[in-house]
């Protein structure tokens, strides 16, 4: 599937003659001279775009239609994966997808936002909005990993949790809650990475984690750049000044200093062009994390992650 | 096309030529429309005498409600918050906060404190709308923290009470965070076996119900408050729907199970009372 964001199409251009050109020689001609050329101009103007990306881009690429989402990274990371359905009260919701797993043979639960890439997976999965008996289900099969002693590993890639009348009369506001709460309490190890959009409470649901994580080109906020617009200026377009308002990239929250343990670094013009790649380098920060937790015990592990979070704040006194 | 061309500028609209009133003098009601004395509704504990629609009250009018006079010793009261990430939509957040401190005579969105209840020893914190709408960011949250840890440390049942728009947009990803941090703090009470009452007034919603407004061992609401996760506008937006009468109202989400019961504001100090002192096994007082 091709689909390319406006700033990355000279890139793409630039890449299909470069296709061409290698299809060519192996029909005996030789271009190689120009291919390297050619290379070294793309790789140039890679750099070029991706050094200076605005905000807005960088949510663009957050959200970009073939970035990696959560079951592409349980492709690529875990072995032995299997989905369990259902928050035992109302019904299933595809836009979390929750199960069981092993990571290099130790077994793990993995929860995350699932977004679709075709229009049809994409209504499917809400659009990667959890409605309040995803939550349950995310807290159902947390529970279980704390019953069975298991680390817990989730993916945040969601513009926000669902809002409808139907999540409203079931509890939207409730089931966020409650996974915070109880989420803070779990005595196992809670590893979470944001690897698209960190979109609000619908986010933090799932992500109140020992150790948090960002893609490189991945977004946290606490609203959406639109809603943000549409709050502000009455204008949901504005969304890219409202992006810049935010401070919402990777970059900008490391920057704080006490959000986020790492950026994970993407391949070259995104977790999009190698999603065995990007995988990959989750993968290793996921096994670096665990094993640093692993050396705690379960009372320390809440305990840390308890001042973790007791500690984000910006005050005067 | 000449005829298209206009020579000269429209006429001016009529100005608006209401009559003018004193200000303040009369309240319309925002339920029933109703226009009313306004002292009428300030001696009605600010409720429509006409519909029991409860307006909104600043924290310390709240307070001056639930406990007794002069027993509140307030916590944090000089805790400010910070433009550290220098936001600017049409005004500065340094300007908008300046200009709220001034309107509200100090404090912030939240005002916290220990005081007695009918002679019982609790924890309060209190939202006050008046301020940037109620919004928590780092301050609230800091202080809505501290409260229930300072309900941990005196073993004394926490009380609070929410009218908030949700997270402040000005602190971004700080803001999120307090929803974590304040939710986690109440896990600990919970563990401690202290109890924990959350008051919902109007309005509540976003990160404020989608955290610690939720997870009162009751949640308590207001008659006709308005309370949700998602504002009624974005849902519409959403669903390209109008919304159901009474949709996301006080009565609605006690139909829907999600709080256990609708006070108002004239009965609230002694239910809350008779009700702690049953989860604390105290005897009446008499």
């Amino acid at each position: 599937m091709q689909f390319f964001l406006d700033f990355e199409k000279p890139l793409a251009e630039l890449e299909q003659k470069l296709k061409e050109l290698r299809d060519y020689s192996t029909d005996g001609v030789d271009f190689s001279s120009d291919i390297k050329k050619l290379e070294k101009k793309s790789e140039k103007l890679r750099d070029e775009i991706f050094s200076n990306l605005t905000r807005w881009q960088r949510t663009q690429l957050a959200r970009h239609q073939v970035r990696p989402h959560t079951l592409d990274y349980v492709e690529h990371i875990f072995t032995d994966w299997f989905e369990v359905h259902g928050d035992r009260n109302f019904r299933d919701d595809p836009a979390l997808v929750c199960g069981f797993a092993r990571l290099d043979g130790e077994p793990c639960v993995v929860i995350g936002h699932q977004k679709g890439r075709d229009t049809k997976e994409k209504v499917y999965r809400n659009f990667g909005m959890p409605n309040p008996e995803g939550y349950r289900k995310a807290l159902r099969v947390m529970q279980m990993a704390e019953q069975f002693g298991l680390p817990i590993f989730t993916f945040v890639d969601t513009p926000g949790a669902f809002p409808g009348i139907g999540a409203e009369e079931r509890g939207q506001a409730e089931a966020i809650a409650r996974n915070l709460r109880e989420m803070a309490a779990l005595t196992v190890p809670i590893i979470v990475t944001v690897t698209g959009e960190g979109g609000s409470g619908g986010a933090l649901a799932i992500a109140v984690g020992n150790k948090v994580m960002m893609l490189q080109y991945s977004v946290y906020a606490v609203i959406s750049p639109e809603g943000c617009a549409a709050i502000l200026w009455g204008d949901g377009t504005r969304g890219p000044e409202a992006a810049e308002a935010l401070k919402l990239t990777s970059m900008d929250i490391d920057a704080l200093g006490m959000i986020i343990d790492d950026v994970i670094p993407e391949p070259a013009g995104g977790a999009h062009t190698d999603h065995v790649a990007a995988a990959a380098q989750v993968k290793s920060y996921l096994k670096k994390h665990l094993a640093e937790l692993q050396k705690l015990s379960p009372e320390e592990l809440v305990e840390q992650r308890y001042q973790k979070f007791r500690a984000m704040s910006v005050i005067e006194e | 096309m000449a005829w298209f061309k206009k020579s000269k500028a429209p006429i001016a609209p009529v100005v608006n030529k209401k009559v003018q009133m004193p200000e303040g003098l009369w309240t319309k009601c925002k339920n029933c429309e109703e226009i009313i004395y306004s002292k009428e509704i300030e001696r009605n504990l600010n409720v429509c005498p006409k519909c029991d629609y409860h307006f909104r009250i600043s924290a310390r009018e709240r307070i001056a409600l639930v406990i007794d006079e002069g027993s509140f010793v307030e916590t944090d009261p000089e805790m400010k918050s910070v433009d550290f990430l220098k936001f600017k939509d049409s005004k500065k957040y340094s300007d908008r906060l300046k200009a709220a401190l001034k309107k509200n005579g100090g404090g912030e969105a939240v005002v916290t404190g220990s005081g007695l209840m009918n002679g019982m020893e609790i924890v309060v914190a209190v939202f006050d709308f008046g301020f940037l709408g109620g919004s928590m960011g780092s301050v609230v949250g800091e202080k809505v923290t501290r409260a229930i840890e300072l309900g941990l440390e005196k073993q004394a049942p926490v009380l609070i009470f929410s009218s908030s728009g949700g997270a402040r947009m000005q602190e971004s990803i700080l803001s999120l965070m307090q929803m974590a941090k304040s939710s986690a703090a109440l896990a600990k009470l919970k563990k401690a076996g202290i109890p924990f009452i959350s008051v919902l007034t109007d309005p509540t919603t976003g990160g404020v119900t989608a955290s610690f407004s939720m997870l009162g061992d009751l949640n308590i609401a207001e008659p006709k408050a308005l309370i949700g996760f998602a504002g009624p506008r974005v849902i519409e937006q959403t669903i390209r729907q109008q919304l159901p009468e009474g949709f996301q109202r006080s009565e609605y989400l006690l139909d829907h199970g999600m709080v256990d019961m609708i006070i108002s504001r004239r009965e609230m100090k002694q239910k809350l009372t008779q009700v702690l002192q049953i989860f604390t096994k105290q005897s009446p007082a008499a």
